[in-house]
């Protein structure tokens, strides 16, 4: 048994290793078990911490997508917002109960015209994000994009969101002002704009809250961002029990762009400057406009009523099933 | 079964009689209680004797992302299955309410959770087709810890596909009453089991988003007691009206012929 190798594995493998190798190590005392048994029995053994060492190695990649998605360095909703948009003037309040700083919903234009523009703004420094609550959603924000997605359906104008959040906020508050119903509500909604509606995915992509601003024409990821039913961290909570488990549990969800354009839940991935956007906020910025810009060119083709039925045909056929 | 076996209520605590318990359909006769029934139980004394036509019965789940955590996806499919005897977390189909015809689904808790994956969205979106095909009102049963984990990113996307096709329905003027059940949260209270014409809820089910130990974890402190249970829904507006179950049937016929017209 090669030692090193073993080394590499995810803690929550190892336990599993070391009782199969202590039944292995049973077995070669047992007379009758021969020599050829106890090989197979070790060549399986090999294979297996093969199969799991490249399990943990291709989880740490995740995991370094995970903590790229998330990093505070790549630009974020307002910096594309800033250097896309003419004219991008910001509206507030959902006219029921208040504000969602987290957030963020206005019009502006780009290419000579009017559109609608909402999105996650998470925040850079520790006052940023406290005042952004982390692009953490409550029920006001849900509403509120809901008020200008409506205002850019009655005139017309395309939606485009940015989508960037750990997920919609878990407090009692939120909960107490439907939280629920104000995510379902807004999934209703983009589903009944007769306007074309473009989602880009710019980091962190979770869960409903991240949905809840995604159901666009549309999905497109940033080569480095994730979309995620729910974050590694919880899955691995839930399911192994261990909060160890959160890199292989990232690896299992498949929630990195590539995965997601396999499984065709998005329609593209956009490239990155090389080590991230981060890198070269500037360059990353004008990729994402050009990608605007040509989605919309796209778009403009389709009658209203042919962008809805579309729109609804495309999220009703997504599932994998069988019968029998 | 021994009739005169003992069952503890989970909520007071005291004796009740399998019997006594089986003919209050689950209801503990002391404190009001609703246990858990699965939703083979449920659509027996909800709907019309006889009259249930299951659709999709033979739709299974798949492990397309060959899902292993301590259990492999596949293996937790089967035991699912063979615990339950169900094939999926929701049952679907045609049933009459008192003379109504509808399009039900319930869905059961006990089978993964009542979590939703690609059968569960799809079971739905055929229900929505016939309640707009038969011009039928479409009634859903929820309960279910939310999205199913295993699926990844396409068990998020049932939250999008099940919230477009009850929305095709309710553009049709068919009404579509949504029932929560002990306990609904996360992606299904958070698609269509919340943009329904009428919301009613057991009593004392749980019904949010975020869960209470989440959501005590994310405040650092102690949330209230009555934390996303219905009567709290109905005090914040979240919810029509709460039910019992002995008089779920009867009212869910009333709801119908009002909405009718
Ligand atoms: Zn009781």
């Amino acid at each position: 048994m090669d030692l090193k190798k073993i080394e590499k594995v995810s803690k929550i493998y190892l336990k599993e290793l070391i009782s199969s190798f202590a039944k292995i190590d049973k077995l070669k005392k047992l007379r009758f078990f021969s020599g050829i048994h106890f090989k197979d029995a070790l060549s399986q053994f090999n294979k297996r911490i093969e199969k799991y060492s490249r399990a943990t190695r291709e989880s740490n990649k995740v995991w370094n997508k995970v903590e790229l998605s998330r990093s505070g360095e790549r630009p974020q909703c307002r910096d594309y917002i800033k250097g896309i948009f003419e004219d991008f003037t910001e509206l507030s309040g959902d006219r029921l109960t208040g504000d969602d700083s987290s957030i963020v919903a206005g019009l502006g234009r780009i290419g000579g015209r009017t559109v609608a523009v909402v999105g996650h703004n998470k925040g850079r420094n520790t006052n940023e994000r406290i005042k952004h609550n982390f692009g953490m959603g409550i029920p006001q924000g849900y509403r509120k994009s809901c008020r200008i997605m409506k205002l850019a359906d009655k005139f017309g104008f395309p939606v485009i969101t940015f989508i960037d959040t750990p997920g919609a906020y878990a407090g009692l508050e939120a909960e107490d002002n439907g939280q629920s119903a104000a995510i379902s509500g807004s999934i209703r909604l983009m589903f009944e704009l007769n306007v074309p509606v473009i989602s880009v995915l710019i980091g962190e992509g979770g869960s409903g809250g991240a949905l809840a601003l995604a159901v666009g024409d549309e999905v497109a990821m940033l080569e480095n961002s994730t979309y995620s039913v729910i974050s590694p961290e919880a899955c691995s909570a839930i399911l192994w029990k261990d909060s160890t488990g959160k890199k292989l549990a990232a690896r299992a969800l498949r929630i990195t762009s590539k995965d997601l354009l396999k499984l065709g839940a998005i329609e593209r991935v956009i490239h990155e400057p090389i080590g991230g956007a981060q890198k070269d906020p500037g360059r990353m910025i004008k990729i994402v406009k050009k990608y605007i810009n040509d989605a919309l060119g796209r778009l403009g083709k389709y009658q209203p009523e042919q962008l809805r039925l579309k729109r609804a045909e495309k999220f009703e056929n997504i599932g994998f099933f069988t019968y029998g | 079964m021994d009739k005169s076996q003992k069952h503890k209520c989970e909520a007071c605590g005291k004796d009740i009689e399998q019997e006594v318990l089986i003919k209050n359909l689950n209801v503990c006769p002391y404190c009001g209680h609703h246990e858990y029934i699965g939703c083979r139980r449920r659509l027996d004394i909800t709907v019309d004797e006889g009259s249930f036509k299951e659709m999709d019965s033979d739709m299974r789940s798949v492990d397309f992302l060959k899902f292993r955590d301590l259990k492999k996806y596949s293996q937790r499919l089967e035991e699912a299955r063979e615990k339950t005897g169900l094939s999926e977390a929701i049952i679907t189909g045609e049933a009459g309410i008192e003379g109504y015809g509808v399009a039900i689904g319930v869905m059961d808790f006990g089978f993964m959770g009542g979590s939703m994956g690609s059968v569960v969205g799809e079971k739905i979106k055929n229900l929505c087709n016939r309640s707009i095909k038969n011009d039928i009102p479409l009634i859903i049963f929820s309960s279910s810890g939310g999205a199913r984990m295993q699926e990844g990113i396409i068990s998020l996307m049932q939250m999008a596909k099940t919230v477009s096709s009850v929305g095709r329905v309710m553009a049709c003027n068919i009404p579509y009453i949504s029932v929560i059940t002990n306990p609904t949260t996360g992606g299904v209270s958070a698609s269509f089991s919340t943009i329904a014409d009428i919301i009613i809820a057991e009593p004392g089910a749980l019904f949010c988003f975020a869960g209470p130990r989440v959501v005590r974890q994310t405040m650092k402190k102690d949330i209230p007691d009555d934390f996303g249970l219905a009567e709290r829904n109905l005090a914040n507006g979240q919810v029509d009206m709460i039910v019992s179950r002995s008089d779920m049937k009867e009212t869910l016929a009333r709801l119908i012929r009002l909405l009718r017209g």
